[in-house]
């Protein structure tokens, strides 16, 4: 169990192996629907899932998770599915997760380029697009807010103001996101390090 | 090796990218807009903007945008390499990087690698959220929407899709 006022507990205490390892079924069709209804990016839906439903990881293990996901290469979503099924289920379980996560959106997302292809007129698609969109960003705003209050809660105070200055990097500056990472990262790190 | 096959340059290219695309696919799109209508000129930039509508639309992740653009070059074939190219070579990373990870669970470099990229991570999705809120709120309607979405998901656990629906026929009524 994780001590909600520590700040970066030890995700998992010593020989902790998850709670309960879900059976590969439960996991592909956990994924199938973070994925179903993934409009805007599945991260919320994937954190919605997996925390607040199925209580497979605590709030502090998916910040990590994720994390790690940000820090590899490629699309993020899908590499948590690849770690997160191989922390529950090695190479079995990594490929339920994927194939769970993406087979979905490909079925779809290819019929809708054929019909894009036949008609390709998006007019009012684009109308009810526009609507969709806006409720998107808010969503990712309230998820953005909820896995940062761990963080501004926490006794290791240089968390929010590298959060911050990420932010204003990529978001005000608008330098490109794999300078501000790869400037930020070290500090950060080291910070950690020295606070330990 | 055929150069001008487009089968090969959409694998190659994906798969190239896939790997310098560190901070997800929403982050890439400005590179694939560059190469797939700029340098390729696989399509106009109107069928860009589209391609990103539909893959925003479509449930899942935003890198689908890959599939929708290998499509369009190649049919049901381009389709399939442009995405195996962009999720493989990452998935096999990221496979075998959590298991060197996780061995080192409790190795004090781990922990303060893990801890230091947290707020790292936060921030860049947060400059998403930024991104995307400033690209979606081109008028005081859908900025209110916004608003009123963030605080009906922060303090609720309704269904999101019903903050979906409502926004989408908003937009459609013609709200927005």
């Amino acid at each position: 169990m994780s001590d909600p006022a520590a700040p970066f507990p030890d995700a998992s205490p010593p020989d902790a192996s998850p709670p309960h390892r879900p059976p590969l079924s439960e996991v592909f069709l956990a994924f199938v629907q973070v994925s179903v209804s993934g409009l805007g990016g599945a991260l919320p839906w994937a954190r919605r899932m997996i925390v607040e439903r199925k209580r497979w990881m605590t709030a502090e293990e998916f910040n990590e998770a994720f994390a790690l996901s940000q820090f590899l290469p490629g699309p993020n979503t899908v590499n948590f599915s690849v770690v997160f099924g191989q922390r529950f289920g090695g190479a079995p379980g990594a490929f339920v997760a994927m194939a769970g996560l993406m087979g979905p959106p490909l079925i779809i997302v290819t019929m809708l380029a054929v019909l894009y292809a036949q008609y390709g007129d998006l007019e009012t698609l684009g109308r009810i697009l526009k609507g969709i969109a806006a409720a998107a960003a808010g969503l990712l705003i309230a998820v953005v807010a909820k896995m940062a209050a761990p963080l501004f809660t926490a006794r290791w105070n240089s968390a929010p103001l590298i959060a911050i200055l990420a932010f204003i990097g990529v978001a005000i500056m608008q330098w490109p996101l794999p300078y501000v990472f790869l400037a930020l990262s070290p500090v950060s790190i080291a910070l950690a390090w020295f606070k330990r | 090796m055929n150069h001008d096959s487009p089968l090969l340059t959409l694998f190659g290219y994906f798969a190239m990218l896939s790997l310098f695309a560190v901070g997800g696919a929403n982050a890439a799109i400005p590179e694939m807009h560059r190469v797939a209508v700029e340098v390729m000129g696989w399509m106009t930039d109107r069928q860009f903007a589209d391609m990103f509508a539909i893959s925003q639309l479509s449930p899942g992740p935003n890198v689908i945008i890959v599939t929708l653009i290998g499509y369009h070059v190649a049919g049901f074939t381009g389709a399939a390499v442009a995405t195996a190219a962009m999720i493989g070579p990452t998935c096999m990373m990221a496979f075998f990087v959590t298991r060197f990870w996780d061995r080192f669970k409790h190795a004090r470099w781990r922990i303060a690698v893990q801890a230091g990229l947290v707020p790292v991570s936060l921030g860049l999705i947060g400059a998403s959220a930024f991104v995307l809120a400033r690209a979606a709120d081109n008028t005081v309607m859908a900025g209110v929407l916004t608003a009123a979405t963030v605080v009906v998901a922060f303090f609720s656990r309704i269904n999101p899709l019903w903050l979906f629906a409502a926004g989408g026929v908003l937009g459609l009524t013609g709200w927005l």
